[in-house]
């Protein structure tokens, strides 16, 4: 008897944190969805239903260029980031050196740095080195503050794991090379997935360096480009178009949260708590 | 690594020439390990800390772009600027206020959240993923959603509250943004500290609960003087994290009545002022807050900063 009220209880405290977290994004999805006549109506659900504004902003180069900036620039300051990352970390969980403390702390600065005092240096530099409004002056920064986050999850994972498989597999007469790709390689993947998964919500969430280092279409990203939508024509409101693009910009960020809930978790705390 | 077992297994059987082996072993581990943090180590070093100490070098000029060529050293007259400004004080003021208030409520609401996820009988499942969802989705996003839903006329939010425009009075716009940035990280919050829940043992639960400690007498003499580390940790980094708001007071109100933070203001004395002088010197000078911060969090809670050593690891 007592553990079915506990259960309504906790069922109810489980509702409240759902509907908390999934309001304000249904709310922009069912914007997304209203007609132009309906959008001002206030309405939570919408009354007419419409794929007008969907199909608007994938008509609108403006929208289409900053889709294909933002999953280049995310894509290949990841794929850096998790490289580069990666080698740290193996060298900070395996090996021993003078200077480990050093980049741990260099690592824990930079994740607390705050970026908008770069902002006005990297501007000016970027100008001189001729990068301003390219992608590689977004991928740049873009590394440089989620390389923290990579060495501190993976460093975490892969201190947990278990190395002497790697010399048992070689008295069992596998080579260097087998062992590697056949014993170490799938226990450290998930650790590394998991990194480039949170390096990744990092790079595709980012507004300030993307609004600051870019001035054109050339290398803009959607969070930067949402902010200077105007609908069609000027005189249009740009509220159902904006809605759109922001729900085709979250659905990344839905399926990766769906589909790796479990290791978002454990690397994001990971990395965080037990450093 | 390679490099490192086969070095060691080389020195294995010569017992006279072992010693001197093993000190070459150990500088090839060296020199691996440099040489595999070197990248990274490059990369973070070449992009903050070679611009912060330009931006410092910026500061001490009078550089707009507007006027090219006006630009000449002024020694620290664009601090005396700033710091005499009315509107670098406010922008303080409002950017304190929205850390202080913010980190608080998301405090109290975050232990809440990371008790639910790591207790309830439930549907954890589902708890935990919906709460992943304020963390991963885009601010921006996030932020256009709060704005159209106290959008009066468009918004259900304002439509239920209030007949005026909450985004046009500096009260409600402020309490907005705080509202929108509370409910971006509380789930983060909540993560860390479940993370810090976790290590809390059962045992010492059970032994209060025997001794007759009330649920509320376990959680305040048991559970919270376990978790201090994951508290603090969790306090440093989301207060450090608040003290850069930008994304949200962006798009809800681009800073009009005066709802401004420092991050605000920096970036709008480059991008609509031009001026490279005033806005480096605010650079410098958030920078400086920060270090502060950080330095005051560290001094007091000593080890509890993750990385400061290796203890405390589980």
């Amino acid at each position: 008897m007592e553990t079915r009220t506990a259960k309504w209880r906790w069922g109810l405290l489980d509702a409240v944190v759902v509907v908390f977290a999934l309001v304000p994004v249904l709310w922009i999805v069912s914007l997304s969805f209203k007609t132009t006549a309906t959008l001002t109506d206030g309405n939570f659900i919408p009354r007419e239903w419409t794929l007008e504004n969907y199909r608007t902003i994938f008509q609108t180069d403006q929208f289409v260029r900053a889709l294909v900036n933002s999953i280049g620039i995310a894509l290949i300051s990841t794929a850096i980031a998790v490289v580069l990352g990666t080698m740290a970390a193996y060298a900070v969980a395996r090996l021993d050196f003078p200077g480990k403390g050093a980049l741990v702390g260099v690592s824990l600065l930079i994740a607390m740095f705050p970026q908008v005092s770069l902002v006005s240096p990297l501007f000016d530099i970027e100008r001189q080195l001729g990068i301003f409004d390219t992608w590689l002056g977004l991928i740049l920064p873009y590394i440089t503050f989620s390389l923290p986050l990579a060495i501190y999850t993976l460093s975490a994972f892969f201190k947990q794991i278990p190395w002497d498989l790697e010399k048992a597999a070689k008295m069992d007469g596998a080579t260097q090379a087998q062992a590697f790709r056949k014993v170490i390689a799938p226990l450290a993947a998930p650790g590394v997935f998991t990194s480039a998964i949170l390096v990744f919500i990092f790079c595709w969430n980012d507004f300030l360096f993307a609004i600051s280092l870019t001035s054109t279409e050339r290398s803009r990203t959607v969070p930067a480009a949402l902010s200077f939508f105007t609908g069609a024509s000027q005189f249009e409101d740009p509220t159902g178009a904006i809605s759109a693009a922001a729900v085709v910009i979250t659905i990344p960020i839905i399926l990766f949260v769906l589909f790796f809930q479990r290791r978002i978790v454990a690397g994001l705390t990971s990395g965080a708590v037990k450093g | 690594m390679t490099a490192v077992a086969d070095a060691r297994r080389d020195t294995a059987p010569m017992s006279k020439e072992e010693k001197a082996r093993l000190s070459e072993g150990k500088r090839a581990e060296r020199r691996l390990g440099w040489l595999l943090c070197a990248p990274a180590a490059i990369v973070m070093v070449a992009v903050t800390a070679y611009p912060i100490l330009y931006s410092v070098w910026l500061s001490l000029q009078r550089f707009d772009l507007k006027f090219p060529d006006e630009r000449e050293f002024v020694g620290l007259t664009n601090y005396i600027t700033v710091l005499s400004n009315d509107y670098w004080w406010t922008a303080f003021g409002v950017t304190m206020l929205i850390t202080v208030v913010s980190v608080a409520i998301e405090l109290v609401l975050g232990m809440g959240l990371a008790v639910v996820m790591h207790r309830t009988l439930v549907g954890r499942g589902l708890v935990r993923t919906s709460a992943l969802i304020p963390y991963g989705i885009v601010t921006v996003v996030a932020a256009f959603s709060w704005r159209y839903a106290w959008t009066p006329g468009t918004g259900y939010l304002a439509n239920l509250f209030t007949d005026g425009a909450p985004l046009t009075e500096r009260a409600s716009s402020l309490a907005i943004i705080i509202l929108a940035e509370i409910w971006k990280t509380t789930p983060f919050m909540a993560l860390l500290l479940l993370a810090g829940l976790a290590l809390v043992p059962d045992d010492l639960l059970k032994a209060a609960s025997m001794d007759g400690a009330s649920a509320w007498q376990r959680f305040t003499k048991v559970t919270l003087p376990v978790m201090k580390p994951a508290i603090l940790v969790a306090l440093l980094f989301r207060t450090l994290d608040a003290f850069r708001v930008f994304d949200n007071i962006y798009v809800l109100t681009a800073g009009a009545n005066e709802t401004s933070s420092v991050s605000m203001l920096a970036y709008n004395n480059l991008l609509r002022g031009l001026n490279l002088g005033i806005g480096s010197t605010m650079s410098v000078l958030i920078f400086i807050t920060v270090a502060i911060m950080a330095f005051i969090f560290v001094k007091l809670f000593g080890t509890a900063a993750p990385g400061s050593r290796d203890d405390g690891r589980r």
